[in-house]
């Protein structure tokens, strides 16, 4: 039986691979923590915020969750803190802090 | 009862290919395997296989086709000489390291330049660090049966890598000679139905094949990769074994002829190894004890096995259709010698370049290769590293 | 005579020597031997001169190189007699048969002094009586069976008759053409 993708990692023995890394799982992505790359973090400002939804799309990683038709906060364990959602905000709703 | 047939290597592979009726297969035409498309095509028009065969723009394209279609779960086929095997260089690579056990029909010729359409092994050769399995043939007859093998081989849960059948351009691929063929049940129950573990179409699993490696993964993937490949020696002997079964010839890494009290032994691959047999039994008449080595496996590479059968030999020719540039010789004197060495096998021995660009080879000069062994084991000296054979000089 | 026949065609691209050289292999398949027939090729143009070869045996065929040593020699073009050296290594034991409307004696000074026998045919005059086209493959095919002794004739034309009916099932008019060929080559040649 073939490892499952969050038990693949560094340790992993060669024997114990798949034959051609190939993947047997959706959304492996979800796994991988590219949250612990960042160095600034983006705030949200509710009071700024007027759920234009402009972010959402602009995130390259897909860590602005949407649920019921408005934003949620940061989904901090993939978000690696690259600020374009500061950019790309029209109302100066998200701004940068330094460190985790 | 086996089918007495007369054919052309090139013809003897096509009626491999529609026994087997492999799900896909996508090629592009060039000399001297440009008949196997074409047959293949034919069979398909008149209704006798259902392959479904994909015109590409190129080799390039036939392989990356090729790697799509076995990523999918179809049982896939191509076929290809020279430059069009250069061509494919790049996906030859993924289509190894991806575990797709494609089987392709190379018809040995030589790469430009001199520009020259002429069996040379330079091809296949070049392409020998790729991953793929490599097994060659002396004729027509083994064309077939190395075709027949072939899925068997690349498709074992123990390989799974994809899988070269070579034979010489011209002399073999357009030699008609006879040949004993299997009746089609035969074939279709050695080779049986493909039902891969893990494939792209499986609605039941999601998979994702040939993804990004960083450092830290890479190198154990090669090595899952290269196991693969040794594994692969054994599975060879397997399938030659159940083959002998249904069609009472025998197969394995290497074929010895006059080779177990052999003092002066030729080590050769493809066509030129049937020139060599008739030469040694001539000279056996004459008290000369000459054997033949012939390599069938090239990938993976019996270094062991080899060397072992050359231990009792005074002299050793190492015969390469193909120059390295490499200023050492040719690519099997250099794998093979290092076997020999390995193994602290005690033969002298020499490396000599034939037939490049379709040069012939005649009894004659093979009655040369011998004399000069005997002088070499006369001598207990080798001499040149290696040099060319029936050279204007 | 030995086992093995050796046969080197000379002809021109297009001429059909190399058809010829493989349809020989073909009957003498049939006929129950070992065989090999195979084209050595050159330029691969319309015109260039082409070398084809055939081995006949009652031993499996193993060697596979070019025919230097031949038993016999066909040259299915007479102008190549003047370019191409067709008798090089032909055994004198052997037999040499050209295709020319000239005698013998204007055809043998121009065989560099070779000392077996020498055998002609007008191919293209069996094929305007029989054919009516210029096919010359044909009556030199059945006249290097006669002149070699490789194959009995009467077995030859059974051989063939079957291979041609197959061939052209549709056009049996085809079939008689070629067998009048086949069949007065065997006669005329000499």
């Amino acid at each position: 039986m073939a490892l499952k993708a969050k038990d693949i990692n560094v340790e992993t023995r060669w024997q114990d691979l798949t034959e051609g890394l190939q993947i047997f799982e959706p959304g492996t992505s979800k796994d991988f923590n590219t949250g612990d790359w960042r160095t600034q973090t983006p705030v949200l400002d509710t009071e700024k915020c007027t759920q234009c939804l402009r972010c959402v799309p602009y995130c390259p990683d897909s860590s602005i969750p949407v649920v019921d038709g408005k934003r949620a906060d940061f989904d901090l364990d993939h978000c690696k803190g690259c600020g374009i959602c500061v950019a790309a905000c029209p109302f100066d709703a998200i701004t940068m802090k330094e460190g985790k | 009862m086996a089918i007495k047939e007369r054919m052309s290597g090139n013809e003897a592979i096509a009626y491999a290919m529609k026994q087997i009726n492999p799900d896909v297969m996508p090629a592009f035409p060039i000399t001297p395997s440009t008949e196997l498309p074409q047959m293949v095509s034919n069979y398909i028009a008149n209704g006798q296989m259902d392959t479904e065969f994909i015109p590409v723009e190129s080799e390039h394209s036939a392989m990356s086709a090729a790697i799509g279609a076995s990523s999918a779960g179809a049982r896939t086929m191509t076929a290809t000489s020279s430059a069009g095997l250069a061509f494919m260089w790049e996906v030859l690579y993924v289509a190894a390291s991806n575990r797709l056990p494609i089987a392709m029909a190379l018809v040995n010729r030589a790469l430009s330049g001199p520009i020259n359409i002429n069996c040379e092994h330079s091809d296949s050769m070049g392409a020998r660090d790729s991953g793929w399995l490599q097994i060659y043939a002396e004729n027509n007859q083994e064309a077939y049966d190395n075709f027949v093998q072939a899925y068997r081989i690349a498709e074992h849960a123990d390989v799974k890598l994809p899988i070269m059948i070579c034979q010489d351009g011209f002399i073999i691929s357009h030699g008609v000679q006879n040949i004993e063929l299997l009746e089609d049940d035969k074939v279709k129950a050695f080779v049986g139905e493909y039902n891969p573990e893990h494939f792209l179409l499986n609605e039941k699993e999601v998979c994702s094949v040939g993804p990004y490696a960083i450092t830290n993964y890479g190198m154990e993937a090669k090595k899952a990769q290269a196991h693969a490949m040794d594994n692969a020696k054994q599975v060879i002997l397997d399938v030659a074994a159940e083959y002998e079964k249904i069609s009472g010839r025998k197969y394995g890494l290497y074929e010895g002829y006059r080779l177990e009290d052999a003092d002066y032994v030729i080590v050769a691959i493809g066509s030129v190894c049937g020139t060599i047999k008739d030469t040694i039994d001539e000279l056996r008449d004459n008290g000369v004890k000459a054997g033949l080595m012939k390599v069938r496996v090239f990938r993976p590479f019996p270094g062991e096995e080899f060397a072992k059968a050359l231990k009792n030999a005074k002299s050793v020719a190492i015969m390469d259709r193909a120059e390295s540039y490499s200023s050492q010789g040719g690519p099997l004197g250099s794998e093979l010698m290092a076997a020999m060495y390995r193994a602290k096998t005690k033969a002298e021995t020499v490396n000599i370049v034939y037939g490049l660009c379709g040069r012939d080879v005649s009894v004659n000069d093979i009655k040369n290769v011998y004399t000069q062994l005997e002088d070499v084991a006369a001598k207990g000296a080798a001499g040149r590293e290696y040099q060319y054979l029936g050279l204007r000089d | 005579m030995s086992s093995l026949t050796e046969i080197r065609w000379h002809g021109r691209g297009g001429q059909g020597a190399k058809t010829a050289a493989l349809l020989l292999a073909d009957v003498a398949f049939s006929t129950g031997k070992h065989v090999q027939g195979f084209p050595e090729y050159g330029p691969e143009r319309m015109g260039a001169p082409i070398t084809a070869y055939d081995r006949i045996s009652d031993k499996e065929i193993r060697v596979h190189s070019n025919i230097y040593e031949p038993d016999y020699v066909v040259v299915v073009d007479e102008t190549l007699l003047t370019s191409v050296d067709v008798t090089n290594g032909l055994k004198e034991e052997g037999a040499i048969l050209i295709n020319t409307a000239k005698s013998k004696d204007e055809i043998i000074p121009l065989l560099r002094g070779y000392k077996g026998k020498v055998f002609t045919i007008d191919a293209k005059d069996v094929c305007m009586k029989t054919l009516g086209k210029y096919f010359p493959n044909t009556p030199m095919l059945a006249a290097i069976v006669k002149v070699s002794g490789v194959l009995d004739t009467d077995t030859f034309l059974k051989g063939m008759e079957e291979s041609l009916q197959h061939k052209f099932a549709k056009k049996p008019e085809v079939l008689e053409g070629n067998m009048k060929a086949l069949k007065l080559a065997i006669e005329e040649v000499r």
